[in-house]
């Protein structure tokens, strides 16, 4: 008789969004729900299928470019921009993804990382990129040609409902037959095999999911910010949203919701007051949540909680 | 005979002496990664980290201390060492039991933590250490002028991995090492202390990244992002070797840097991501790489 109870953290959490641009600046939420939904889709590997994929900025990085580019460039509309965005992802994320799961375990995150830097290079090098000044001033353009997204408070609403439809994707798969598979791998993937379930094909959907969903962070991040640079499919991109996950929980539903909030909050709040000592913060929470701190913030409440009721 | 392909022999042999130099480095580091990985099943993600603090620590023990490059050829790997030693006593022995993804995670953090400390204090550009006096000119081999300190880089790094090599697979340490790699228990109820050797091992395989540091001073600026950018390049030549042998992980290495330094005389371009698409043909023909085995 769990799930009401979730059901019912869930609709706080969406009322207290829906109220939430009155009162915090809303880019900063809208960064935050971003990349909580980047972390959510790495999750979906991390988590769930086993899988830790070292290479995950590249694909927030093609959604962003992409998208980006046909915006600024092709003058798309916005809508199809994002489209554009986050099937490129997929797209990568099923060449990177059928390339890195013929190794396993801690090859399976060289291979990601290794992959994700020859992307970032290309990057560098690709004209349509801009280099090391990115793209700027990517217009956001209208909603079905009716809602302006130039205004920061519809942009909201806009992304708020992204996200709650991807969450809510991840939720359904998570739960699915499918999701349950996935969980199977990630505790025995030999036993998986001697079922008689092909478990390269169910890694390769879950790593395409999961890269179409960081692409559509990527995609909904040019929206917010108006720009796309490197620093979207930089390797210490890929690093901050496996610290996000690990902070507020892996294979927990909610906790890298928690841990992208978390950092992102004290990113903004230490930018500016400590500079680039913000790396050395964010190693030290990457130690202790190793050494101390494995189940992170969501996993260890969930268990304080269970500990209290006695069950 | 001054050209190969339309190619002018001096820039070949040039870009391939330069090739055989980032493959000693490559070499090096993987060697380290894969001694590490054995004994720890830790993947090292610091190991980038403290072949840039082994470059730091020269340049500092110069400017601030006149500790000269010969000296710290032999300071600097023992200091990064005994940093190594700290770091698998406090920390990445917790780890052993649990599955290796803590490990890179955790040395991850440790690698952003070093980083971020040294960017500091010392600034993202590159800090100059200069050429010693013995080895700078180049000797004159007829075809072409060899920068002794390229040279000498190369003899050094192939000594230290052949040494690495004949220590692992020919004597009795490196005999009970192999045994405890394969087998810890049993290896421990035999007499032989295991814990001790692990700790060892850990600051022997970063020490061996702090050598690599303090020969890349001179060679290349000081900076704290040459790590990081050189340990994503290593991770590929690891998966193109595959860890299991000391000899592959040499020849990989150096063979890489090779073909790197080819590239950039063929197609400049193509040079820094060259070796990320041997290891993709490599993932798609041989998934357990050259010399790994499939476990």
């Amino acid at each position: 008789m769990k799930m009401p109870k979730i059901h019912f953290g869930y609709l706080t959490l969406f009322v207290a969004l829906l109220f939430a641009p009155f009162i915090v600046y809303p880019v900063l939420m809208m960064k935050v729900m971003c990349f909580a939904l980047f972390a959510c889709a790495f999750n979906l590997l991390l988590g769930y299928t086993g899988l830790l994929s070292f290479g995950h900025a590249v694909f927030l990085g093609t959604g962003a470019y992409v998208t980006g580019h046909v915006l600024k460039e092709w003058g798309w509309p916005t809508e199809l921009g994002l489209l554009a965005g986050t099937l490129s992802a997929s797209v990568l994320g099923l060449v990177i993804g059928a390339l890195a799961i013929r190794r396993q375990g801690i090859y399976f995150a060289m291979v990601t990382l290794a992959l994700a830097q020859m992307v970032y290079f290309l990057f560098v090098q690709a004209p349509f990129t801009g280099g090391e000044d990115g793209l700027q001033g990517i217009p956001r353009g209208t909603l079905l040609g009716v809602v302006d997204l130039a205004d920061d408070q519809s942009l909201y609403y806009f992304v708020l409902a992204i996200c709650v439809g991807a969450f809510w994707l991840i939720h359904r798969t998570i739960h699915s037959p499918f999701g349950q598979i996935l969980k199977a791998v990630r505790e025995n993937e030999a036993r998986v095999v001697s079922l008689g379930f092909d478990v390269a094909k169910y890694k390769l959907v879950a790593f395409v999911l999961s890269a179409t969903l960081a692409g559509l962070a990527g995609a909904t991040k040019v929206l917010v910010f108006k720009f796309a640079t490197l620093t979207d499919a930089h390797w210490h991109t890929s690093g901050e949203v496996v610290l996000m996950t690990l902070l507020g929980g892996m294979g927990t539903a909610f906790g890298p919701v928690v841990g992208a909030g978390v950092i992102i909050s004290l990113q903004s709040e230490l930018a500016d007051k400590v500079g680039s000592l913000v790396t050395v913060i964010m190693g030290g929470i990457f130690v202790v949540c190793v050494l101390a701190f494995r189940r992170g913030i969501v996993g260890e409440a969930s268990a304080l909680y269970q500990r209290i009721t006695g069950r | 005979m001054t050209e190969i392909f339309g190619i002018p022999i001096q820039a070949l042999m040039g870009q391939l002496v330069l090739g055989l130099v980032n493959g000693s480095f490559y070499a090096m580091l993987s060697l380290g990664l894969a001694v590490i990985f054995g004994m720890l099943n830790i993947i090292n993600f610091a190991h980038g980290a403290m072949y840039m603090a082994g470059a730091f620590f020269a340049w500092m023990g110069l400017t601030y201390w006149g500790i000269g490059y010969w000296w710290a050829l032999i300071l600097v790997p023992l200091a990064v060492g005994v940093v190594g030693i700290v770091i698998e006593r406090t920390m990445l022995r917790w780890l052993y039991q649990l599955d290796h993804l803590y490990g890179l995670l955790l040395t991850f953090g440790l690698a952003l933590m070093i980083e971020g400390v040294f960017r500091y204090y010392y600034g993202a550009s590159g800090l100059p250490y200069s050429i010693p006096e013995e080895l700078t000119g180049a000797i004159n081999l007829g075809f072409m002028f060899l920068p002794k300190y390229r040279a000498w880089v190369v003899v050094v790094s192939l000594v230290v991995c052949l040494a690495t090599w004949f220590v692992i697979e020919k004597t009795k340490l490196g005999a009970y090492l192999r045994a405890a790699t394969e087998n810890p228990r049993l290896t421990q109820a035999f007499g032989v202390n295991v814990p001790l050797m692990v700790m060892l091992t850990y600051g022997f395989g970063v020490a061996l990244a702090g050598l690599g540091g303090v020969l890349a001073a001179p060679a290349y600026a000081v900076s704290p992002l040459m790590g990081s950018n050189l340990i994503i390049v290593v991770f590929a030549v690891v998966v193109i070797g595959g860890m299991g042998s000391i000899m592959g992980s040499i020849l990989t290495g150096l063979s890489l840097g090779v073909v790197e330094g080819l590239t950039k005389v063929f197609y400049a371009e193509a040079s820094n991501t060259v070796v990320f698409v041997v290891m993709v043909i490599v993932l798609m023909i041989r998934p357990a790489g050259l010399f790994g085995k499939e476990k």
